[in-house]
């Protein structure tokens, strides 16, 4: 029976790949959110191969929060237009020409506008039952508990102590009108996997996830690249280049950089292994206050 | 790491690591958590932040001693339940060794969260049980056992948990093993493995103790890293429930879906049911291309050498080889549900990839899950498990779960909260004379009027319908 093993990396992959398809059969009008990050690129790359030779059927969407980095603006509209994609972009758009972002308003308020209210929105106007994401259980306390089909009520909210039972491989989807699901096709992954299937799939990414000279002042302890000419005027002194690279991506002022020579994926990886700190350490929203995350989540951020 | 490592032949490596899936039960009182903590401590996954912040809830919150610590608290992910004290619901953690990669999915072993074991369960391929060296066997203990019985996890390691406090005596351990295997061999689990532990001082966690020089077993870790596990997925039946018709173009129609046991190649007979209309396959797509084989639990796309009609919930098997093919049935089933069972009502029932109403006919019994014991049948309450009979609109295809775990396990939702109320184990199939037939609405084309080049469109609606659990039945007469 040797020859019908499976290594873990085929099993994750056709368990995604069942819960994509069963989400495509079972609900109206799901999407895919997209967050232009390399777990997002290995979803993206999941669902096209559960619709292979077919089309994809449901579209992308990015909640643009209108501070991201530049790089990666660039490589989703690339990403798109080569594979063909129905990319929705959304952004709270009244709340940016008020002038939000987390420079002036801090980064609660910004989180809070730019992303959760932007993609509650969005999610209310194209009226989504069902929204995948690409968190991933190892990769934060809360998040390892949530289930795979995480139901939401029609405030779009997480109520951690009163999840659907999920078993085996059989997803409950049934929903009254206006709630809606929230679906973790990668919830089992964790960081190293996500690495090993992009370098194995040769997945594209953004370039940020690589090493490279960037222009960088330190905030607050974070290493922050300076992105665009919205840097406070008093911090523009203080930019240094040096040779760092992103481990996740999001805000750009909210996105802390680390130093590291690592220019492929193999270094990234032995980087990785040999590092102290895990990977969310970057992402400066995660420590308002203690058990943020769950908070943000229960409120309907992803 | 040192530096010469080679990542590449690193990862060359980890790509082929298999995966195990282990389900831990216990309370907190039995160190569980501080054993979890201390083999993702041990195979060095815990990243220095993590432990910054974990040194700083120590101090705060945690239950270790001064200065010491709270292996718990990694695990404990809610705010509410880190007030508590306790875990409240099943986290999932994940590591990785040289041999294997592991999920462990944690849950609590409360008498009122037999929901969240259950849950946590479900996908295991092995359980740890707990127990308190100075206890032993004790009723938890017991139940837990049953509960992994029920699940039909095949491999069981028995922690004997707190050596330490009791001198790592080993007459101690060998009372309560010898206790233990007798239980197990009363539920017929018969791959069970005795380990004397403290999970505290990491005693045979990760390295044999020296503590222990009368135990002459492996190490808990290199046990789990070495246990075998293909051989308990099903490779002897083919069961291909069909979960997506793709048709992109005119030229392609493909069935596809996840196989949920055995193995189908290239050019096989295969029979579609309800139908029974036969084919070959033609072939078997993948996004890499085609295969010649393909086997549970792979994704694939089947395409057939003849054209028939197949749809969703619909299940490819092959013609020497059936499953049961009935709408009654008799089956454990376990409440999950605040709300008690009300026979009264018609639940919607998903196994597979089909949802169809469903009726709970007859509590057989129920079952005192601390003693065993078959207890009266009455409606169950949140936590009971028993036997039930239950009858289905819509046609099931279906195996004993003890066979087959993927097309002898199902849901039961409760048709106004949507909650999933329970979850039930096939036991066998039962005979439909002599069950009530359930009467199905129709919908007489030819008597409605219908004109012929409008079948289609009520067809579709029907089907849509059928997805959402609702039968009609369309006649031509």
């Amino acid at each position: 029976m040797s020859e019908y093993n499976i290594s873990h990396l085929q099993e994750l992959e056709a368990e995604s790949i069942h819960i994509i398809r069963e989400v495509a059969a079972e609900f109206e009008n799901p999407v895919m959110l997209y967050s232009i990050g390399k777990d997002s690129s290995v979803m993206v790359r999941l669902a096209e191969k559960a619709f292979a030779p077919g089309k994809v059927p449901f579209p992308l969407m990015h909640i643009d929060s209108k501070w991201k980095f530049r790089e990666m603006i660039e490589f989703r509209d690339n990403y798109a237009k080569q594979f063909g994609w129905n990319l929705i972009v959304e952004s709270n758009m009244e709340a940016f020409n008020a002038g939000v972002g987390p420079f002036t308003h801090g980064s609660k308020v910004h989180t809070d506008l730019m992303k959760t209210k932007a993609l509650l929105d969005a999610l209310g106007k194209y009226k989504f039952d069902a929204a995948f994401g690409g968190a991933r259980r190892d990769e934060e306390k809360s998040r390892a508990k949530e289930r795979i089909f995480s139901f939401r009520d029609r405030f779009q909210q997480w109520d951690p102590k009163n999840q659907r039972p999920e078993l085996w491989d059989i997803y409950n989807s049934r929903i009254h009108k206006g709630e809606s699901i929230r679906v973790f096709p990668l919830s089992n992954w964790t960081e190293l996997d996500v690495w090993q299937y992009i370098r194995l799939e040769n997945i594209p990414i953004v370039p940020l996830y690589f090493a490279k000279e960037r222009p960088c002042v330190e905030i607050d302890g974070n290493l922050i690249m300076a992105d665009d000419d919205r840097l406070p005027k008093e911090l523009v002194p203080k930019i240094h280049n040096r040779m760092v690279r992103f481990r996740t991506l999001g805000c750009w002022p909210l996105t802390g950089a680390v130093e590291s020579n690592a220019t492929t994926i193999e270094e990234i990886v032995e980087e990785m292994m040999t590092t102290t700190k895990s990977e969310r350490t970057t992402r400066v929203i995660d420590f308002d206050q203690e058990a943020s995350m769950e908070q943000k989540k229960r409120e309907g951020y992803f | 790491m040192d530096k010469s490592l080679d990542i590449k032949a690193f990862l060359d490596a980890d790509e082929k690591k298999d995966l195990l899936r282990l389900l831990t039960a216990g309370s907190v009182d039995d160190g569980k958590s501080t054993l979890i903590g201390r083999l993702l401590f041990d195979s060095k996954k815990l990243y220095e932040d993590q432990l910054t912040a974990l040194e700083r809830d120590s101090k705060r919150v945690g239950n270790a001693g001064a200065g010491q610590i709270d292996y718990a608290l990694l695990l404990d992910g809610l705010k509410a339940e880190r007030e508590e004290g306790i875990t409240i619901d099943v986290a999932y953690r994940y590591f990785s060794t040289n041999a294997r990669k592991f999920i462990i999915a944690d849950t609590p072993g409360h008498e009122q969260y037999t929901r969240n074991m259950i849950t946590g369960g479900s996908t295991a391929n092995l359980a740890i049980i707990l127990v308190d060296a100075r206890t032993g066997v004790i009723t938890q203990t017991r139940r837990h056992t049953y509960l992994v019985s029920l699940l039909g996890i095949k491999h069981i390691v028995l922690a004997v948990n707190k050596m330490d406090l009791v001198d790592f005596d080993e007459q101690v351990f060998n009372r309560i093993k010898d206790e233990y295997l007798s239980l197990t061999a009363r539920l017929g689990i018969d791959d069970v493995t005795c380990f004397p532990l403290s999970a505290l001082d990491g005693d045979n966690v990760v390295e044999r103790s020296t503590r222990t020089p009368w135990y002459q077993g492996k190490a808990l870790l290199d046990f789990l890293e070495t246990v075998p596990i293909h051989q308990d997925r099903n490779m002897k039946d083919f069961r291909y429930p069909v979960q997506y018709v793709l048709r992109p173009n005119l030229d392609f129609r493909g069935f596809s879906g996840k196989i949920a046991s055995g193995i189908v190649r290239e050019g096989d007979e295969i029979v579609a049911l309800p139908s029974m209309k036969r084919s070959h396959v033609k072939n078997i797509v993948t996004y890499e291309g085609n295969l010649k084989e393909a086997f549970c639990p792979q994704c694939v796309t089947l395409t057939l050498e003849d054209e028939i009609d197949i749809s969703r919930g619909e299940m490819l098997v092959h013609p020497d080889n059936l499953p049961h093919i009935g709408r009654c049935f008799e089956t454990m089933l376990v409440w999950m549900d605040e709300e008690p069972m009300n026979r009264g009502k018609q639940f919607f029932l998903k196994h597979n990839t089909n949802t169809t109403r469903a009726t709970i006919d007859k509590v057989c019994y129920r079952v005192d899950v601390n003693t065993m014991e078959q207890l009266e049948g009455t409606d169950f309450k949140l936590n009971e498990i028993g036997m039930v009979q239950i009858t289905t609109a819509k046609t099931l295809f279906f195996d004993d779960y003890a066979t087959n775990r993927a097309t002898g396990s199902f849901i039961l939702i409760d048709p106004i909260t949507n909650n999933t109320c329970a979850v039930g184990m096939i036991r066998r199939p039962l005979a439909e004379e002599d069950r009530e037939q359930d009467q199905l609405p129709v919908i007489n084309l030819t008597s409605l009027g219908i004109r012929p080049e409008e079948e289609a469109v009520v067809e579709k609606v029907v089907k849509d319908l059928s997805r959402q659990g609702i039968e009609i039945k369309i006649v031509k007469q």
